[in-house]
């Protein structure tokens, strides 16, 4: 099992956020979800601008397996995308928590961040599932 | 998890898979390898120099006896006495109701004939062959390995490490013996390349030679984007007992010539012809974001069709799919993805052959 960096937070489902210095949230989704999806073939990103709201569906993952759902892991408003995933959709295999994130949301409410998991508790999560 | 672990089988290669850490899953009660990584490399190997299958889960089977001929006449759809020695044929079991009960290869050797039908069908096989056979005739399941080594640079580098005679000069489904090895320019990839059954203590070390000289193992997954590219049926998913070979692009392995030979399903393929075929197993191509795939509801001005088998193409860099659809259809219609519907377009497999796009 790959090194979880502990500075993020998961959502239960693959997604993980980061807080920026300028208090925006970087979203992405996890080395476990991507290892898991296998290569991914096309991502589907939402509106720069939207509004969404935490647990809702934002974004769509299609790997040569599945196509997955992508669920804000906080409410705010979507302040960027990841426009290099449209052309290199393997980046979210290659680096999941670096070059592969998703889009950057500015919080509503941060405080919504601490309902999420910490990385150790996500990483009990992912070798429960690999039992 | 030891449990599981038991009940499934494994390959001689099962070791060689896992020392390279293959992602390994349950396929058809065998422990095989899904990916070694990245399955789209694994398919780019394939389309560009050589990569290797494990295909030892296939279930080999061997008929002798004087009514073999005859036997086998009756139970494949495809006419066997066509068959000279050192030549096979890709051909369809069929039930009466002119079902397909699996797909196969049929060998003609110099004393008897060997067919090669899936793992995930071995138990009903062995069943209705051994329903079937007359006193005359001896089924026998023998306990080998197969690897498939497939590429334009397969032959090359199978040569370079065995050595063997004949093997560039093997046409398709020609095949030779050589001891206890069976080599035969066969594959499930629209590539040229050797399918090889071979003594199951014999397999690893030739596959250990065949990675020292370049060749990549390649896993279940880029198997099915291969074989979808090149046209193929999966047995299961695109054809199975309640679908006839009108319906599943296989019209072509029923030998209808000569009239007198009554081979299992004939009738029924007869009276379905007669009454009109109403559907195809077509390809599809879809240039527009999003993935085709199993199960997807298709709109065309005759009906609604259903997709059997769909994949992102890693050769094309766009998806496409194998779908059973109302017979006049043809053009462009649509394809229902997640409540969206989505322009998609009727083509005729293959997809790819020999590493280029082939449709129109």
């Amino acid at each position: 099992m790959s090194e979880i960096p502990t500075e993020l937070k998961f959502a239960a489902s693959p997604e993980w956020a980061r807080l920026e210095e300028d208090g925006s949230v970087t979203v992405g989704i996890s080395d476990h979800a991507q290892n898991a999806l296998g290569d991914v073939v096309y991502v589907e990103l939402p509106e720069q601008g939207r509004v969404v709201e935490a647990l809702h569906e934002v974004a769509v993952v299609e790997s040569v397996k599945a196509a997955s759902d992508i669920y804000a892991p906080i409410g705010g408003c979507v302040i960027a995308i990841n426009s290099v995933l449209d052309d290199a959709p393997e980046t979210i295999n290659q680096d999941p928590y670096g070059d592969g994130w998703f889009f950057r949301i500015r919080p509503t409410d941060v405080e919504e961040l601490t309902e999420l998991l910490d990385a150790r508790a996500y990483a009990e999560i992912c070798e429960a599932e690999e039992l | 998890m030891e449990g599981s672990a038991v009940m499934t089988k494994r390959t001689p290669l099962y070791a060689s898979h896992v020392d390279v850490s293959a992602k390994m899953v349950d396929f058809a009660g065998w422990q095989m390898p899904l990916n070694y990584g990245s399955q789209i490399n694994e398919h780019h190997v394939v389309r560009r120099a050589a990569g290797m299958f494990d295909v030892s889960h296939m279930t080999v089977i061997d008929v002798s006896g004087s009514g073999s001929v005859a036997f086998l006449r009756r139970m494949v759809a495809s006419d066997v006495a066509r068959l000279s020695d050192g030549k096979a044929l890709y051909g369809t079991l069929l039930n009466d109701a002119g079902g397909v009960v699996d797909d196969l290869i049929v060998y003609r050797r110099s004393h008897g004939y060997r067919a090669v039908v899936n793992a995930a069908t071995r138990d009903e096989v062995l069943a209705w062959f051994a329903h079937h056979a007359p006193a005359d005739v001896v089924v026998e399941e023998r306990d080998l390995s197969m690897i498939a080594v497939q590429g334009p640079r397969a032959l090359e580098y199978f040569q370079a490490v065995t050595h063997l005679e004949g093997i560039i000069e093997l046409r398709n489904f020609g095949f030779l013996e050589h001891n206890d090895w069976m080599i035969a320019r066969t594959g499930y990839t629209g590539e040229d390349g050797l399918e090889v059954i071979l003594p199951k203590a014999d397999v690893c070390s030739l596959w250990e030679r065949l990675m020292d000289v370049g060749v990549e193992p390649i896993g279940l997954a880029a198997r099915d984007t291969l074989r979808l590219e090149a046209g193929l049926n999966l047995y299961c998913q695109d054809m199975d007992v309640s679908t006839s070979p009108l319906v599943s692009n296989l019209a072509w392995t029923v030998s209808w010539q000569p009239e007198n030979r009554e081979f299992i399903g004939r009738r029924a393929l007869e009276a379905e012809r007669a009454a009109g075929i109403t559907e195809k197993l077509t390809g599809l191509v879809m240039e527009a974001r999003g993935v085709l795939r199993h199960g997807q509801r298709v709109l065309t001005n005759y009906g609604d069709g259903v997709i059997t088998s769909g994949i992102f193409s890693p050769t094309l860099g766009y998806s496409i799919a194998l779908a059973r659809l109302p017979i006049s259809a043809s053009g462009d219609c649509q394809v229902e993805i997640r409540g969206k519907l989505l322009p998609v377009r009727i083509t005729k497999p293959p997809f790819v052959r020999r590493g280029q796009p082939v449709f129109e």
